[in-house]
């Protein structure tokens, strides 16, 4: 095998009022199964160290994490080159109850969005309240950007990871330099100058 | 004259002078100033010609209800038609051109059609030009086309970004005037979130010109206070420049921001369009003043009262020396006074009113030395291209002229409409204020929600409140309201501030002036300036029977240019309710639809136009097949290499070439856009059987199956290839467009119909870049790389298997849609770059070549295999195509099964898919119908069948083609005709379709 290659070679925007950067690709795995279950429980505990996330919400712990997504699925993070691994272990504590665990690392895209202006970026490309009273770190959000379906959470402070499908990766690295250029700042969820 | 005067213009800058231009003509105003307010600065009291009968026209408003002043605004990149002067911001070097004129503003020829109006009453169009039918094609409207019109059409490619943006709040209140203020400060004392925004550049609305005190404070230093208040609010989000433009359902408003229209160098986008989601919706828009129905109420000069006195008082400009005031109401008479009290002359108000005793505004003009003529009314407007004078008469008359007044301009004030339309957007009710001679928002119908109660709520002049005290009050009661509804609780010392009272007298509704005036008068009484609409014209549509407020609009076009009868709306409707004998709210409004004034087309396009107009999806191996000459096809949001035609080298040969390599050698196809689909569960083979059409249930883990899906209609709708991968899963492939689609289907199955089934599934298409490697030498190339056996033995036809190749880890499907020895290969679409390179490498000697969907096209075609869109159009059943072998007999149910025994399913009329040869060997043209004996009831041909697909085969060395013909099958070795559009009619027989190979020999070694 050859290093992995992600959807865009380096990809770096700056000078405009949010930074765009894609990231590393980053392993990904949905999983389908009783969020409740006792096992679902223990496998998360194995898996990635965690618990189950609350609705819309995102559960982080190091290189490691798991996403809310619907009543029924879940999206784990962890190392790229973890995700064999990660899935043999889930399968475990699966056992024989209905679950479904797929690896779905290559199939996206990975983008950070930082600076004082994220969140007003991302609000002109997704129809998602933003304010930092509503949207605070922990949450998560599938949503769309623009015209392409897309997810994101708070990284730490103003930066945001923002996760879409890698066929489209060129198209919302487009579509953020846009949203971020210069002299394009609503100032309405950034705080009031 | 219309000047700047030494005193006033609140709104401006003075120290900064700006210049800008006017047709060519190099002008000067002040930063502050609007186009409009320059313009008449410079005494550009000819702005435009109107759009029938070209009759000049000059400055009515000041705001968004401007009929008149449109201009051409910029150039190049920049231009823009149609910009109204009064909602321009000035900037140094604007440029800007008068619109609908030939040659020119100052001689128009077309104004002779102004001589020609009474051919030209309501209706004309639908009169004059439907004899003979062909002329309006080739005659009418062509020449229709040349003289009518506004502005031009851009030429260019506009040079300025836009931009959306998605906001939330608990109370959006749309105006920034003294309502919208107060109403916002309510609202955010309770602790609502707070949006405000306004259309202008300031904030307080026409409050400061028309003046009051508030609690002691005169009302300009009031709201200085409130705004100054709110912007240190954290809840409170102020916005100038931001125009409501309409509400829609679920408290949805879009806000029109003009960032960069009054400093067009700055950086980042012109205009963003505010999405936002509000609890509540405040409109606080104010009210729009009508003009009266005098003779020549369209003659440059004539102007709204309230706007003769908005220039004076913000933009310190005179609109003439001598100004006649006429009125029905006391409003004007603030505007008599303020001329007055400038210095310039009001050689008399003209009151429509016989009142018993004064009011305080009419002691004061009279104070003033001003003379007022009670009962008295405007005979005619004289002049052209300027107002020279006004002949006066006695409103109860007929028009016998008792007076001249010469005079420059006229200030007419026929009463205020609270501004409905943003209230009336959702399905709010009007009620008709007889006092007020207006509509105002009826607040036990406001436009309602999905909890069944109302989220629009006006306030002050929007409501129908115009005194400063009145307005205040209303705004306060209303946003408490609204915070109420919204559970949120204003505190008990948050109360509403107070305004002096000044009584005014009752208005007295005047629809025409004079009330007797003759059709003389009448055919110069405008009603609708922009589309050139009279009171004579609305008669006439009464007396021809459009007694519908609708049909009268339309007939006559009264308030269906571009400023939507701002002006126009309740005179129109009064001249309607007048020529009927029928009460204004029997009548009824027009429908108020969004926008309130026209946004521009890039807001509402945002951000998607060029590299982002639409996604672009791209696979893998993008990048090589772009750099490799690709000529690409769109399929789906994909982009897919059609061919790779080398240098000099025309695109149909590079298929040819592709085709005949890959039959004879080694091809290679980027196949990652095809859908792959998990479905797994305990009942993963029930769910299946259900979705196919044949049995999938039966395939054993390491097997692969080809399936047909079908809507519950029975129409065919996808189809692939299935691998089960274990007892519990299986991978189902896709066509390309129907990834999505399928995957949602199969969800929305398993979630509303068959939640029972213990099965999960997952889109994984763009994890894997999956590659065809195809053709006599597939087999050596792969094992060149090496890793796994893929001898006939260890994986035969339908077979696939895991393993490594070169070191990459991959799934190998021993899979054939092109008749030859064939396998699809799939790895992490991470890897997909250098596996196809190391394919590539391996393929060299072998005579390897990429190809594109063209030649897989006819690979398929060769072999008489069916494409998802060639061959179904979703009226196509897999019985038309011969696939009753893919459907299951044993099955008790499948989607579409029982659609399929209907009786039109089961007609054995239905066209049947067979192969078509012709008998020259040339190619069919796509998509051409064969005819059969006799004609249709229209008299047609009757038609026997189509073609669905037809390509030139370079293997066979002729045309092929497969089609849909009635009785098909029965009909083998007939000869259909295929008439062209080309005038030639092609000759076909009908013929099996499958052209080569049909043992299929060649992909089972």
């Amino acid at each position: 095998m050859s290093e992995a290659v992600s959807a865009l070679k380096a990809a770096e925007f700056t000078g405009g009022i949010a930074e765009v950067t894609l990231m590393d690709p980053i392993g990904m795995i949905s999983v389908r199964g009783d969020l409740t279950a006792a096992y679902m429980k223990k496998a998360l505990k194995k898996a990635v160290g965690l618990g189950l996330p609350d609705t819309r919400s995102v559960q982080i712990n190091g290189d490691r994490g798991v996403a809310w997504m619907s009543p029924d699925e879940l999206l784990l993070l962890c190392p790229y080159d973890q995700v064999s691994d990660t899935i043999d272990m889930l399968t475990k504590c699966f056992g024989s109850n209905h679950t479904l665990a797929v690896n779905v690392s290559d199939a996206r895209a990975v983008f950070r969005i930082s600076g004082a202006h994220s969140r007003d970026v991302l609000a002109k490309l997704a129809p998602v309240d933003l304010s930092p009273a509503t949207f605070t770190p922990g949450m998560i959000r599938r949503t769309r950007l623009a015209q392409v379906p897309a997810a994101f959470w708070i990284e730490e402070g103003d930066s945001f990871r923002l996760v879409c499908f890698r066929s489209v990766a060129l198209y919302v690295y487009d579509l953020l330099k846009i949203a971020a250029q210069p002299g394009s700042a609503p100032v309405f969820y950034s705080a009031k100058p | 004259m219309s000047t700047r005067i030494a005193t006033g213009g609140r709104l401006l800058n003075k120290s900064n002078a700006v210049s800008f231009s006017f047709n060519g003509k190099q002008l000067r105003g002040f930063e502050g100033d609007t186009l409009a307010s320059a313009l008449l600065a410079n005494d550009q009291m000819l702005v435009g010609r109107s759009f029938k009968y070209h009759r000049p026209r000059g400055i009515v408003a000041a705001g968004p209800e401007e009929p008149n002043a449109l201009v051409n605004l910029g150039q190049g990149d920049r231009f823009e038609p149609n910009q109204r002067a009064t909602t321009t911001e000035l900037f140094d070097g604007l440029q800007s051109e008068s619109q609908n004129h030939w040659p020119s503003l100052e001689f128009d020829v077309g104004a002779i059609n102004k001589h020609l109006s009474r051919f030209l009453p309501a209706g004309f169009y639908y009169k004059m030009f439907i004899h003979p039918r062909p002329f309006w094609k080739h005659v009418y409207e062509p020449i229709i086309r040349h003289s009518a019109g506004l502005g031009k059409a851009p030429k260019d490619l506009d040079g300025d970004t836009y931009e959306h943006f998605h906001a939330f709040c608990d109370v959006l209140v749309i105006g920034g005037g003294v309502a919208g203020l107060e109403a916002a400060r309510t609202a955010a004392l309770s602790g609502a979130k707070v949006i405000v925004l306004e259309q202008t550049a300031h904030w307080g609305g026409r409050a400061p010109v028309d003046g009051g005190t508030v609690d002691g404070t005169p009302v300009g230093a009031f709201v200085d206070t409130l705004v100054e208040e709110l912007s240190t609010m954290e809840n409170v989000t102020l916005r100038t420049r931001v125009m409501g433009a309409g509400v829609y359902d679920h408290g949805y408003v879009l806000g029109y921001e003009r960032l960069t229209d009054h400093a067009p160098k700055t950086a980042g986008p012109r205009h963003r369009l505010w999405r936002i989601r509000a609890g509540h919706i405040v409109t606080a828009t104010g009210a729009i003043e009508r003009p009266l129905s005098f003779s020549g109420n369209d003659i440059p000069g004539v102007m709204l009262a309230a706007s003769v006195r908005d220039y004076l008082v913000n933009y310190g400009v005179s609109v003439g020396d001598r100004t006649v005031v006429v009125t029905n109401n006391d409003d004007a008479y603030r505007t008599a006074i303020a001329l007055t009290e400038a210095g310039l002359t009001v050689p008399a108000i003209l009151d429509a009113r016989v009142l018993p005793q004064d009011s305080a505004l009419m002691a004061r003009a009279k104070d003033l030395g001003i003379r007022v003529m009670m009962g008295h009314a405007v005979a005619r407007v004289t002049g052209g291209k300027r107002v020279t004078g006004v002949e006066v008469c006695s409103q109860s008359g007929e028009g016998a002229v008792l007076e001249t007044f010469p005079c420059d301009a006229v200030a007419m004030s026929g009463g205020w409409s609270p501004v409905v339309h943003l209230w009336s957007h959702c399905g709010g009710k009007l009620t008709w204020d007889t006092a007020g001679a207006m509509f105002r928002p009826d607040v036990n119908n406001p436009p309602l929600g999905a909890d069944g109660h109302g989220f629009v709520t006006a306030a002050g002049a929007a409501a129908g409140f115009f005194a400063l005290d009145d307005i205040l009050h209303d705004a306060h009661a209303a946003a408490d309201g609204v915070a109420t509804t919204l559970g949120f609780k204003l505190p008990a010392d948050a109360v509403s501030p107070n305004a002096d009272r000044q009584e005014e007298a009752p208005l007295a509704p005047v629809w025409m002036m004079p009330q007797g005036a003759n059709v003389k008068l009448r055919e110069k009484t405008f009603l609708d300036y922009q589309n050139d609409v009279k009171v004579s014209d609305v008669r006439l549509a009464a007396q021809e029977g459009f007694v519908s407020v609708e049909h009268a609009k339309r007939y006559t076009t009264l308030g269906m240019a571009t400023d939507q009868g701002k002006l126009s709306n309740i005179n129109g409707l009064a001249t309607l309710a007048g020529a009927m004998d029928a009460d204004i709210p029997a009548v009824g409004t027009t429908t108020f639809r969004p926008p309130y004034h026209p946004i521009s087309m890039g807001s509402i396009a945002g951000e998607a136009r060029g590299d982002v107009f639409q996604p672009i999806r791209r696979t893998p191996l993008h990048d090589w097949h772009e750099t490799n000459g690709a000529d690409w096809e769109p399929v789906g949001h994909w982009r897919r290499p059609y061919a790779y035609p080398r240098k000099g080298e025309s695109t149909h040969d590079a298929v040819m070439r592709e085709v005949t390599n890959t039959r004879s050698k080694l091809g290679m196809l980027d196949a990652s856009t095809l859908g792959k689909i998990i479905v797994k569960g305990p009942d993963a083979g029930r769910f299946l059987d259900m979705l196919y059409t044949n049995m999938m249930s039966s395939l054993k883990p390491g097997k692969c199956r080809y399936g047909l899906m079908c809507s519950e209609n029975g129409f065919l709708i996808d189809d692939g290839v299935v691998a089960r991968i274990d007892e519990e899963t299986f991978l189902c492939h896709t066509t390309t467009g129907g990834a999505e689609s399928i995957h949602q289907h199969m969800e929305e199955w398993l979630q509303t119909e068959w939640w029972d089934f213990n099965v999960y599934t997952a889109n994984v298409t763009e994890q894997y870049a999956q590659i065809a490697v195809v053709g006599p030498n597939a087999r050596t190339c792969l094992e060149k790389l090496g890793g796994m056996d893929l001898s006939k033995e260890a994986l035969a036809f339908m077979e696939w298997a895991d393993g490594t190749l070169g070191g990459f880890k991959c799934r190998v499907y021993r899979i054939s849609f092109s008749g030859e020895l064939s396998y699809e290969i799939a790895v992490d679409a991470g890897q997909g770059q250098a596996f196809w390179d190391a394919l590539m490498v391996a393929g060299n000697d072998l005579g390897v070549m990429p190809y594109g969907t063209e030649c897989l096209h006819i690979l398929r075609a060769e072999k008489g295999f069916i494409m998802i869109g060639d061959e179904t159009d979703g009226t196509v059943i897999p019985q038309d195509l011969g696939l009753n072998w893919a459907i299951s007999k044993k099955k008790d149910d499948y989607l579409g099964k029982r659609a399929q025994q209907r009786t039109h399913m089961a007609d054995p009329t239905r066209w049947k898919l067979v192969g078509l040869e012709t008998t020259d060997g040339s190619t069919l043209p796509d998509g051409a119908y064969a005819v059969g004996e006799g004609e249709n009831e229209n008299g047609q041909r009757n038609m026997i069948g189509r073609v669905t697909s037809t390509y030139h085969s370079p293997t066979l060395g002729k045309g092929i083609a497969m089609g849909l013909v009635l009785n098909g099958p029965d009909r083998m070795g007939e000869v259909l005709d295929f008439p062209g559009t080309d005038g030639k009619t092609y000759q076909a027989k009908i013929v099996d379709p499958v052209f080569y190979d049909k043992e299929g020999a060649k992909q089972n070694v």
